[in-house]
């Protein structure tokens, strides 16, 4: 793939001044959900209950690894209420993957509706529909199950052992040229760019050092749910919580066998998504029941479910490497990940591709290397989760930073700050780190990364840093890590919109784009609002409906604003070009001609330079019912080879207790840039949810098993998420500038809160106490044990 | 069985199941405006008054209200009546995906029933009960204390 750097390339700086003319963009607009949301009004897929819809209940696999010798369901199927039970003897069996990927999807197909052999404890083995939840609930118990038990393999480590258990050992698995399935690689990669080994022999010093990040579930509010059902046409309707319906309803098609034409994807209000609906999870279940039984059908994880069989962030272990001169240039940066995605391969490639893609750039070097191996376990499957690697990557790469600069003797602010890209700077290894192929080049425009620093820098007041406590029981430390991202992945995400105009001068904008509590309905009718010059009531969205709103390929990648939004401009683009022309044809009628390309659009109508305006309402009336009749409408579709990374700076301060080992934030900075904060609000927002969910990664959140891969920290008792009690207390700074490869100037913002806190609080601790923690998460426990072993040390020194 | 109660000032009339729980007994009567987050009693999202304190209604069985005053979202506010509560929530952007939200916008209310004027550590101890992923809880904050500012001013 070959895409040039554009010829009319710029950094946006000339076009900062540009923001201060928008009407709706930059504002913050009411959200258009916000009332009905707080209001309890039945907007999610859950609020319709449906005369004779069924209920299921999943049975899961009690063993980490086995064979299914037999199922016999007769008693189950004999139970009150009992309709049918399907498993894997009675439905297709096509291998898929359920990560809600572009077509094709660069994750392996290892999965199928029910599998033979069971690789997890909470894998699918039979699923029950009924008339009620609780007669479904108490046939599972009656379903008679043989299992062969398998040796399972618990550790990443283990599987790549020689001869250790195949866990994938079915014919139908296939995936990318380096899968490989008999050694239990799921995914792998190996990148040079420049000689690496020249470049490390260079070097002053070189540093190695292993980094362990762990399991992170998304703890959407609202659970994985799908309610499916035959509509008049006897068309298959499906109403699930998704953040990709386009990717679900081509998915569904191939495993269901069924046309896709006769699928309807529906998107309501999704209550939270995070990467975890974008897996194609659970809806084949309840579709394959009401094709089957002709009824509507439901199914809706538990929390408990939640946790142990629907996805979780990839955990790594990662060896960073550095190699970097005395003045603290850096010339060399290997990254070496063993990724483990569990049971199935959910984006087992492309997570970790991630990991080295957000990360490597951020610091210039001459040479680059990263090798990745992601392994199969017999443990819950990893997936998409907010960040998408990144949080990963950040941790190794930030701390690793921090370490570099403390052997240097040299601030590790002003360390950073020497080695990091810039405006006008290429990305060594965007064309290296596709999307499972050769991605685009990519050079950076916008960039105020610098001023992140600065400005978080003296939020933080990192200048207080040598006088802070460093005796007691209590210390205290401060931290900062320096974090990118992506907008939208290059080459392969695209949005389309369509919108048409009404009798009132309001218009009616259908996307693709998912809105799952990401604010993108306000932001996409902001974009909207602002190109036709109406205030942000007068567009009506809405969004994601596969028979009723064009293609999108999904909420995911911190596409929307950048990708689909960029859509929405367009179509509306044609449409503010329309309505000039029939003004124009309006005016010429009545004998008093000009050229479209002398009006302008402003406030609700087309106006001419002397003054005169004819309103969209009365242009609408004339192109409907009396003159020229057509629908003033257009759609717009947007594709880009531009990924603008977002940047920012985040900074802790944490206090520590060293008698119990607890760590509390005190206060965090983060400040961003995101190119024009389209709704500045929702940008804090997204940076203020983003980073308390790494809070809890860095902190308190893991997965705990016993020895035969049981998940038993399986209900929020148990796994503990960040409450109000524990968020810090928080500044976020939307940092100005423009990006033009974007709409009105936006990056994206979604995504790259969540890859700082992770770094900055164990560089906190790290300045704290003076131990360095390289591995997530920074539990009282870990902390504690930790500083009585430095103690002891200290002791022993001070004896001797 | 049987059950007699006060929703949202009405007094009804309910058959229920006696392993039934308040959630789905509520929303079997069309208030979809509690939520099933975790049926665990851990998450928030099913909060509903009983009795003007606050329960998570996915473990409150429905019988146990038998006699009893509930309080549910919709019973704070309608599309022509928006809830001082709510206004502040909206303004505040504390409204993400908005699964959370009502269950919030309950215990925000049984908050300034009896503290009307909540320090921010009262509105964190308040919203504690209540998970939410989106919004990291800190426009949540901000929107409780907003809402107190908002209610006093519509009592005066």
């Amino acid at each position: 793939m070959s895409t040039p750097i554009p010829p009319n390339w710029d950094t946006g700086a000339d076009s900062l001044d540009r923001i201060d003319s928008y009407q709706v963009v930059g504002r913050n607009e009411t959200r258009v959900d916000a009332l009905k949301l707080a209001q309890g009004r039945g907007s999610f897929t859950d609020d319709i209950d449906l005369p004779g819809m069924l209920h299921l209940k999943m049975l899961w696999s009690p063993h980490a690894h086995a064979r299914i010798r037999s199922i016999d369901t007769s008693a189950a199927e004999a139970m009150p209420g009992v309709v049918m039970v399907l498993h894997h003897g009675n439905v297709s069996r096509i291998p898929y993957t359920t990560a809600g990927q572009g077509h094709p999807e660069p994750s392996p197909y290892d999965q199928f509706i029910f599998p033979r052999k069971v690789r997890f404890v909470g894998d699918r083995v039979a699923c029950v529909a009924a008339e009620s939840a609780v007669q479904a609930a108490r046939a599972l118990a009656k379903i008679r199950v043989e299992y062969e038990v398998l040796e399972p393999v618990l550790d990443p480590h283990d599987a790549l052992r020689p001869g250790a258990p195949v866990i994938h050992d079915e014919p139908e698995a296939f995936g990318l040229p380096d899968y490989d399935k008999a050694h239990n690689i799921a995914a792998a990669m190996h990148v040079e760019h420049g000689d690496v080994d020249a470049a490390f022999a260079e070097a002053d010093l070189v540093l190695e050092r292993e980094y362990s990040v762990p399991y992170q579930h998304h703890a959407t509010a609202e659970p994985h749910i799908a309610i499916t059902w035959l509509d008049e046409d006897q068309r298959l309707v499906v109403r699930v919580a998704t953040q990709v319906p386009f990717h679900s309803r081509r998915i569904l098609a191939r495993i269901l066998d069924f046309p896709l034409h006769r699928i309807r994807v529906v998107k309501p209000r999704v209550g939270g998504g995070f990467g975890g609906k974008q897996e194609i999870l659970l809806e084949d279940l309840p579709a394959l029941v009401t094709l089957r039984s002709g009824r509507p059908a439901r199914l809706c994880l538990t929390r408990a479910e939640e946790l142990a069989s629907s996805r979780t962030r990839h955990p790594q272990i990662l060896s960073w490497k550095t190699g970097v001169m005395r003045d603290g240039t850096l010339v060399a940066q290997e990254l070496r990940v063993l990724a483990n995605t569990g049971a199935y391969g959910a984006h087992a490639l492309t997570v970790q591709t991630c990991t080295a893609g957000k990360t490597l750039p951020l610091y210039k070097a001459r040479a680059y290397r990263f090798d990745m191996k992601t392994v199969y376990t017999n443990l819950p499957v990893a997936g998409a989760f907010r960040g998408y690697g990144g949080p990963q990557g950040f941790v190794a790469m930030e701390c690793h930073m921090d370490e570099v600069a403390e052997k240097l003797g040299l601030d590790p602010l002003e360390f950073r700050r020497r080695n990091l890209i810039g405006p006008g700077h290429d990305n060594a290894l965007a064309q290296a780190l596709g999307e499972g192929k050769e991605g685009p080049p990519q050079r950076i425009r916008s960039c105020a990364i610098q001023e992140c620093i600065d400005r978080g820098k003296a939020a933080i007041g990192w200048d207080r840093r040598d006088r802070l406590r460093s005796t007691g029981p209590i210390r205290r430390g401060i931290g900062m890590s320096c974090l990118m991202h992506g907008s939208g992945i290059p080459g392969v995400d695209m949005g389309s919109a369509h919108v048409k105009l009404n009798e009132d001068g309001s218009f009616n904008l259908h996307v693709g784009a998912t809105d799952i509590g990401t604010g993108s309905d306000t932001i996409l009718s902001q974009i909207a609002a602002e190109t036709l010059a109406v205030p942000l009531e007068k567009v009506v969205i809405y969004s994601s409906d596969t028979d009723h709103t064009p293609f999108d390929t999904g909420a995911y990648a911190s596409s929307t604003t950048f990708v689909s939004g960029a859509a929405v401009k367009k179509a509306c683009e044609g449409v503010a070009r329309q309505l000039r022309e029939a003004a124009a044809e309006m005016w010429r009628v009545e004998g008093d001609p000009c050229t479209p390309e002398d009006l302008h659009l402003e406030r609700g109508a087309v106006r001419r330079p002397d003054g005169r305006s004819l309103s969209y309402g009365e242009i609408c009336l004339s192109t409907f019912y009396t003159h020229d009749q057509h629908q003033i409408m257009d759609h717009g579709s947007h594709m880009t080879f531009e990924c603008p990374p977002p940047f920012a700076a985040h900074f802790a301060e944490v206090e520590v207790d060293t008698e119990t080992g607890a760590i509390r934030v005190l206060r965090y900075v983060a400040a961003v840039d995101c190119g024009v904060p389209i709704h500045p609000q929702s940008c804090e927002g997204q940076t203020e949810g983003g980073v308390c969910t790494s809070l809890g990664y860095a902190l308190s959140e893991d997965f705990i098993f016993n020895d035969a891969g049981r998940l038993l920290n399986d209900t929020y008792e148990d796994y503990k998420i960040p409450t109000a009690l524990d968020v810090p207390e928080f500044e976020t700074i939307l940092v100005r500038s423009y990006e033009p490869a974007g709409p009105y100037g936006a990056k994206s913002v979604s995504e790259i809160p969540t890859d700082g806190p992770g770094p900055t609080i164990a560089n906190a601790v790290a300045h704290a106490l003076g131990i360095r923690f390289r591995s997530l998460p920074l539990t009282p426990e870990k902390v504690r044990k930790a500083w009585l072993k430095k103690e002891e040390a200290r002791q022993r020194e001070t004896e001797a | 069985m049987k059950i007699h109660l006060l929703v949202n000032g009405e007094p009804r009339e309910w058959e229920c199941e006696v392993h039934e729980f308040l959630t789905e007994a509520l929303r079997r009567h069309g208030l979809v405006g509690t939520k099933r987050g975790c049926e665990d009693g851990a998450c928030g999202a099913c909060a509903v008054l009983l009795d003007g304190r606050e329960v998570p209604s996915c473990i409150v069985l429905a019988a146990q209200a038998d006699g009893h005053e509930i309080t549910t979202i919709e019973g704070l506010g309608d599309p022509r009546h928006v809830h001082p509560i709510q206004a502040a929530f909206v303004a505040a952007t504390a409204v993400q995906c908005g699964f959370c939200t009502p269950g919030m916008v309950v215990a925000t209310k049984e908050l300034l029933d009896h503290n009307p004027t909540p320090s921010a550590a009262d509105a964190r101890r308040r919203l504690a009960g209540h998970y939410c992923r989106c919004t990291g809880q800190i426009k949540p904050i901000q929107a409780v204390l907003d809402a107190a500012e908002r209610v006093k001013g519509a009592q005066t």
